[in-house]
């Protein structure tokens, strides 16, 4: 389960989808990384990830960790996003049979989870198809 | 000259039939499909709350604006169905909007006037001066007891509005706030649902507010129904309205555009400000709009807006109104309604 105090750190990336961008060779990282994986280099500007793009693998879990069993069989797929990023993403308001490779999504904020009755609400991205 | 310069809506995609409640309660549907003109309503995704409502509407008024949301001065969100008793809805939407941290935030509750509310504070701060953009959102998932009256109406949306001085999409022309202490409608700390007055919900409440506000702003405006192409009113029934109008002299083609309850349902803070960018979605320029919210316990604000030229240039910018409540829909069983509004539980684990 999320603490209060992780959920705030992701804030920027699960409410606004902000990426880092490499300054020498233009990688994008989403989550952010300390040092770029291709070229070394330390240094970043920020840079905010397209909300379009399409599913290019998913996966139903049945099984849910037990906060999310309300919510079984969940869609998680893996998107890529119009600049070509790749992120895993839960996608909502389907079932499964509207899923498949390809298919275009948008992505929503929603909330992602609820820490119990009294705990904080976690908010962030979710896909969600694009009809 | 002030006015609004960015305004976007949100709606759910699930829907409920009135026939699908009436079915459970062994009630009457085509009476609520007459007497009360519903047919369905939207209901929320049970990851979708004021909050993720708010960012979305927020985020489609922002695109239509077309502005940098760091100059967003102020947020105000309207409802009665804040996910938090205590922390600020706003908190969380100006934070995914990119609006902080320099902004005042504020969530307002007045039954179904609080997101008028929060647009009626902006106007002013605007006009004052001491800020350059505010936020008003209108937002509701409410519920009703289930079985009672309320249940076939309470909805889910949100209308966002953002208002400024340059690039005004519609001006803001005047404004008229109507209020009296009465006891039509309220819901008790603790309480899950909220009780209502019956029949004392109409004349005393709904009328005596919305008539009051709307023949004060004329007045004051020296107006007439004829000098106006749209009106939009609060709309817990589709009945109530189509009244309200009719008595102050709008016809049906005034009216009709912004009339969005029967196959949306009561969105409460959200259902005169959403109906409101119905009518800015295809509104032309000069057009002039009477808006007028209810809120119970009780109150109305009226706005009269006229349409400038830019609105041309954004109504294409962001999902529309009718887009969203015509197309892409899912039809809801009441056992999967009644889990998602979290009617039932299950046995914790
Ligand atoms: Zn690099």
């Amino acid at each position: 389960m999320l603490t209060p105090s992780k959920y705030w750190r992701e804030s920027p990336q699960r409410y606004r989808l902000e990426a880092a961008k490499c300054t020498k060779c233009g990688k994008v990282f989403f989550p952010p990384r300390l040092v770029c994986d291709s070229c070394k280099n330390g240094e970043f500007e920020k840079t905010t990830l397209p909300d379009e793009g399409k599913i290019v693998s998913y996966s139903m879990i049945h099984v849910t960790a037990s906060n999310f069993s309300d919510e079984a069989p969940i869609a998680l797929g893996i998107i890529e996003l119009d600049n070509g990023t790749k992120i895993t993403a839960q996608v909502t308001d389907c079932t499964e049979d509207e899923l498949a490779v390809g298919v275009p999504v948008k992505l929503e904020f929603r909330k992602v989870q609820e820490a119990g009755e009294s705990g904080v609400l976690c908010y962030g991205y979710k896909a969600v198809l694009k009809r | 000259m002030e006015g609004i310069v960015g305004y976007g809506a949100y709606i759910p995609r699930n829907r409920i039939k009135v026939e699908e409640i009436a079915k459970v309660w062994g009630a009457d549907a085509p009476s609520y499909k007459k007497g009360l003109m519903l047919e369905e309503k939207s209901v929320p995704s049970p990851d979708q709350d004021v909050i993720t409502m708010s960012v979305e509407a927020g985020r489609y008024a922002v695109k239509r604006a077309g502005v940098d949301p760091k100059e967003i001065g102020a947020i105000y969100i309207g409802s009665e169905s804040h996910p938090y008793a205590v922390k600020p809805s706003g908190t969380v939407v100006a934070e995914a909007l990119g609006a902080t941290p320099d902004i005042h935030c504020a969530d307002y509750e007045f039954a179904c006037k609080a997101g008028s509310e929060g647009m009626f504070v902006c106007f002013g701060l605007v006009r004052a001066g001491l800020i350059k953009y505010g936020m008003g959102i209108g937002a509701d998932t409410s519920q009703g007891a289930p079985g009672d009256a309320l249940e076939y109406s309470a909805s889910a949306g949100a209308a966002a509005f953002l208002f400024g001085n340059d690039g005004v999409i519609a001006t803001v022309d005047a404004t008229h706030s109507y209020m009296t202490d009465t006891p039509d409608f309220w819901r008790r700390e603790y309480q899950n649902y909220p009780r209502h007055g019956g029949r004392f919900t109409g004349e005393p409440a709904y009328f005596k507010h919305t008539l009051g506000a709307a023949r004060a702003i004329l007045e004051k405006t020296g107006l007439t129904a004829k000098d106006f192409r749209w009106a939009t009113f609060h709309q817990p029934n589709g009945k109530f309205p189509l009244r309200a109008g009719k008595i102050l002299g709008f016809d049906k083609e005034q009216l009709e555009q912004g009339w969005l309850v029967p196959r949306l349902g009561n969105t409460y803070s959200g259902a005169s400000p959403i109906g409101l960018t119905a009518i800015l979605d295809v509104a032309e320029p000069g057009e002039r709009i009477l808006m007028v919210s209810y809120g119970s316990g009780a109150g109305s604000d009226a706005f009269v807006f006229t349409v400038t030229e830019r609105i041309k240039e954004v109504q294409d910018l962001a999902p529309k109104t009718r887009d969203q409540l015509d197309n892409n829909k899912r039809y809801l069983e009441y056992g999967e309604y009644a889990k998602f509004r979290g009617k039932i539980r299950k046995i914790e684990e």
